[in-house]
């Protein structure tokens, strides 16, 4: 069969992938799509989106265990987490769909299968129903992202040592579970586990969780989870995993002593590692490093004609990264000149509850980097809106330059952390000090009020502690 | 009554001053008009006359202080006022570089004078304060709506500078002038790196000239196998960094602001001078008449032209032209650091023999150092002769934010055509640099042709 001719190839339609299909179709050029799995890659039907359907789930169950708080007498109550789990995929269903639309209605043609690079302009698309060639005439994309790591010698059988991608399909709830890896995903379920009553094993290698965050961060987590009863062990090491009857056994070196844990289930959280086997890289030469494609800033890789974005080309594993990406690499395909991605400000969010969010560097960073610092922090014990709301857990944390008032990193801890991070991230855009945040009304009360008392308290002169 | 005493802005281009010294000490008396401080800005200095009456009650930067314009240096108050609120306050920010030469349509008061809004200040004895004369534009001024097809200029010469809070910050911290670094950020605007690639300003920090190495690190001398050409070593080293004195750096940083974001257009015309020169000469005769200079006439015939050609003593104010009714002629004089182009004021209707007096006296201050600050701003046009230094024609770089300059060159004598026979005359080249936002070449053409017809009458210079 002849091949079919597009300007432009983008293979996997994560985050990455169907946004830069989408901006490449803006800009008038013809798009084909390859997907192996369902559209909207591992973000929207095995990650971010389940996952946070099962986390809000968490926190429902959370406010009826607090019922009694806000003077309200609940009957008997089932929280029952395989609903959670359908719940959840009805949620992945409908965003996935959503993809499928927006590629209808940008004219954008979906490929079913594997794609395989078979020159620089050409892929071949494996499918169901036989194979298809594609010729790129302007570029080909490629976003096929990432997948779970494992640890030497484990392997994951999705069933007692699951991956997230287990761990968010599996309708059975383990009554006990071992956490491998206290990063964001680790953290998150073992916040929806925890929820739903599992006893929950947390194991980091490193002296902390959420290792990226800053320190008073990680310090605050791991005291809240630890007064939900989530055991939480840092600096373990995971010597082995093996499934035993009725579970799973795990041995760890903690303080140089070995010891064996035991649990239902164990999820490995460890990371993830580029997803790119079979996909001809190496025929064509496309140079990587540490596994991921080097790319440039408009994210082509070393063969002209071929980019590379989202978690296979490194930086942040994030879904907003690589949707970053997409754009830059679409309007660099469309002959446009972007601004490249700028990898020092992507916000970076964990949605276990309190949630956690911030941006930039972490005040241990920003003191290593020998600029003098000033650092703003504002409870939201101290915030109305918070204490109104009945979650007055964690802090505004700002770290800025001294003399110049720049805003190095922002940390937040506490109720719509994900969201009140966006005020700083447009902030660090525009180059906004701390003067222009100070200069800001900010509504009362809400909880970007402490925001903008962090960034008075960075400045000395907070008003409400 | 207090009067705050502020680093006054003695140039569009001035941004910190330094107080040189006091000319009067803490309690002296002091009334309006009187000298109080000798500054120094970054192209000269300047004596700094009160416009408050009083005592000096407190000298807040002292000898050698630098500040940035608007900064409080002294306070002046009656003998029994109580000052500590304002001695103790600090002194309103220095506004940043791009507000100092913000257009507004209409008068705006610049950042020097903001912070001195004392009512009692109003009606100051003696001379116009320093501070206030500068910007005595709306008597002087009117604005001229642009036409819409001229609009939007690309960077109107003191218009805003689009810059970041944390570019301004640094470049405040830094010294970088913003008006001059090109912006990469969205739209052209000025982001921190644009300015931390922009050179700082001038540092005393400067490699000296001497020995090329340390004493203790003597070259190991090798024995030349055969005999070969040697150069004896030389002591002086290769080359030296000289430090820009405040005024060079000065120019340096104001004429790419003109050059660069000025669309400069050029037109040259021969004058006969032959009638000028004999006029002069014979003036020059008259006992106890000021020695009237060429540079005189020329300055004389181009205040009547301008005024008749108003388009030209016209310059871009943000969207507006602003068409001035004086000429006032900033001359262009020459010191061995750079130049200075002090003001002769209402040269329209000032007789040709002020004129000789007042830029004779001007020249002289300005190579001396002693120029007030009123002389130093408010020209609405300038010339610049170069013909003492027997210069055939050239063209200047118009000092911005005025529309246009003249260069002049020398009067040569050189063999004329005329009534189809060749005889010496004397012939003078002159080219105006036109800003072409504001003015077009015809514009130009006959502003020069009116210049030449009254140095080629030059009786009409006289009345």
């Amino acid at each position: 069969m002849a091949a079919q001719q597009f300007d432009v190839v983008v293979v996997g339609t994560g985050p990455g992938g169907y946004v830069a299909a989408i901006r490449c179709a803006q800009l008038g050029l013809s798009v084909a799509t390859v997907e192996d799995d369902r559209p909207g890659g591992v973000c929207l039907n095995w990650g971010c989106i389940p996952t946070k359907a099962l986390l809000r789930n968490a926190e429902v169950v959370g406010l009826f265990n607090r019922a009694k708080e806000f003077g309200i007498t609940v009957g008997e109550w089932k929280a029952d987490y395989a609903q959670a789990v359908q719940r959840s995929r009805r949620v992945a269903d409908r965003m996935a769909k959503g993809v499928e639309f927006l590629f209808r209605k940008n004219k954008i043609t979906l490929f079913l299968g594997r794609g395989t690079l078979k020159g620089a302009r050409v892929v071949e698309v494996a499918g169901k129903d036989g194979t298809a060639t594609l010729e790129a005439k302007r570029a080909v994309i490629l976003a096929t992202g990432s997948e779970p790591r494992s640890l030497p010698g484990v392997t994951i059988d999705e069933k007692r040592i699951v991956s997230s991608t287990g761990a968010v399909t599996n309708e059975g709830r383990p009554g006990s579970l071992i956490v491998i890896g206290a990063g964001a995903v680790g953290i998150e379920f073992a916040d929806v586990f925890a929820a739903y009553g599992a006893s929950v094993t947390v194991l980091e290698a490193l002296p902390r969780v959420l290792p990226i965050e800053d320190e008073e961060v990680s310090t605050q987590i791991a005291r809240l989870f630890s007064r939900r009863d989530i055991t939480i062990r840092t600096g373990v090491k995971v010597k082995g995993v093996t499934p035993v009857r009725e579970g799973v056994s795990v041995e760890v070196e903690a303080e140089g002593k070995i010891e064996t844990l035991k649990a239902d289930q164990v999820l490995m959280a460890v990371g993830r590692a580029a997803r790119t086997r079979g996909l001809g890289l190496e025929t064509l030469g496309v140079a990587t490093e540490h596994g991921f494609v080097t790319v440039s800033a408009t994210m082509e890789t070393s063969v002209k004609g071929v980019y590379s974005i989202g978690d296979m080309a490194g930086h942040q594993l994030l879904a907003h990264k690589a949707m970053a990406e997409g754009v830059v690499a679409a309007e660099a395909i469309a002959g446009q000149s972007p601004r490249p991605v700028d990898y020092g400000n992507v916000p970076s969010c964990t949605y276990c509850h309190p949630q956690v969010a911030s941006i930039g560097l972490t005040e241990a960073a920003a003191r290593a980097g020998g600029r003098e610092i000033a650092v703003g922090k504002f409870p939201f014990t101290a915030s109305g809106k918070a204490v109104a709301q009945g979650e007055t857990e964690g802090f505004v944390k700002v770290v800025a330059d001294k003399a110049t008032g720049e805003i190095l990193g922002v940390h937040i801890v506490g109720p719509e952390a994900t969201e009140l991070i966006h005020e700083f991230a447009v902030g660090r855009t525009l180059e906004a000090t701390l003067d222009e945040f100070v200069h800001t009304m900010h509504a009362h009360p809400t909880l970007s009020e402490a925001a903008f008392e962090a960034t008075l308290a960075a400045l000395g002169h907070p008003i409400h502690i | 009554m207090i009067t705050k005493v502020f680093m006054p802005k003695l140039s569009d281009a001035m941004e910190t001053g330094k107080v040189i010294k006091w000319l009067k000490k803490e309690g002296d008396a002091v009334k309006g008009g009187d000298l109080i401080a000798e500054i120094e800005t970054d192209k000269a200095n300047v004596e700094l006359e009160a416009f408050g009456a009083g005592v000096l009650r407190k000298i807040v930067i002292g000898e050698g202080g630098q500040v940035p314009v608007g900064d409080l240096i002294g306070v002046i108050a009656d003998p029994a006022e109580d000052i500590s609120s304002v001695a103790a306050a600090p002194a309103k920010p220095a506004a940043p570089p791009a507000a100092a030469s913000a257009p507004a349509p209409g008068p705006k008061p610049g950042p020097a004078s903001a912070p001195a809004p004392q009512p009692a200040a109003a009606a100051p004895a003696g001379p116009l304060p320093a501070m206030e004369s500068y910007q005595s534009v709306p008597a002087t001024a009117e604005v001229v709506p642009m036409a819409p097809a001229a609009a939007a200029p690309a960077a109107p010469a003191g218009g805003r500078v689009k810059a970041s809070p944390l570019a301004r910050k640094i470049a405040g911290q830094t010294g970088v002038d913003l008006r001059v670094v090109q912006g990469t950020g969205p739209g052209g605007r000025i982001i921190r790196r644009d300015v931390e690639a922009a050179p700082a300003a001038p540092r005393p920090a400067v490699v000296p000239a001497g020995a090329p190495q340390p004493a203790g690190a003597p070259r190991p001398t090798a024995v030349p196998a055969r005999p070969q050409f040697v150069i004896p070593p030389r002591a002086e080293a290769e080359f030296e960094d000289v430090p820009m004195s405040p005024m060079r750096a000065a120019i340096a940083k104001r004429m790419p602001m003109s050059k660069a974001p000025v669309p400069h257009f050029y037109v040259t015309s021969e004058v006969a001078m032959d009638g000028a020169w004999s006029l002069r000469e014979g003036l020059n005769a008259l006992e106890g008449q000021p020695k009237i200079s060429v540079t005189d006439l020329v300055i004389k015939a181009v205040a009547l032209a301008l005024l008749k050609n108003s388009g030209i003593n016209a310059q871009l104010n943000g969207q507006a032209i602003r068409v001035h009714h004086r000429a006032h002629i900033g001359i262009a004089v020459a010191l061995d650091q750079g130049l200075i182009t002090p003001v002769l004021r209402d040269c329209d209707i000032k007789p040709l023999g002020r004129i000789a007096v007042e830029s004779r006296d001007l020249a002289d201050r300005a190579r001396g150092g002693k120029l007030r600050a009123q002389e130093m701003t408010g020209a609405t046009f300038s010339i610049s002769n170069l013909g003492m230094y027997d210069v055939e024609e050239f063209s200047a770089i118009i000092n911005p934010p005025e529309g246009a300059i003249l260069a002049v060159g020398s009067v040569l004598q050189k063999p004329v055509v005329e009534d189809g026979e060749i005889r010496v005359g004397r012939r003078m080249k002159m080219t105006i640099s036109c800003d072409h936002r504001v003015m077009d070449g015809a514009m130009g053409a006959r502003f020069l042709q009116d210049v030449k017809r009254l140095l080629e009458e030059p009786l009409r210079l006289l009345v």
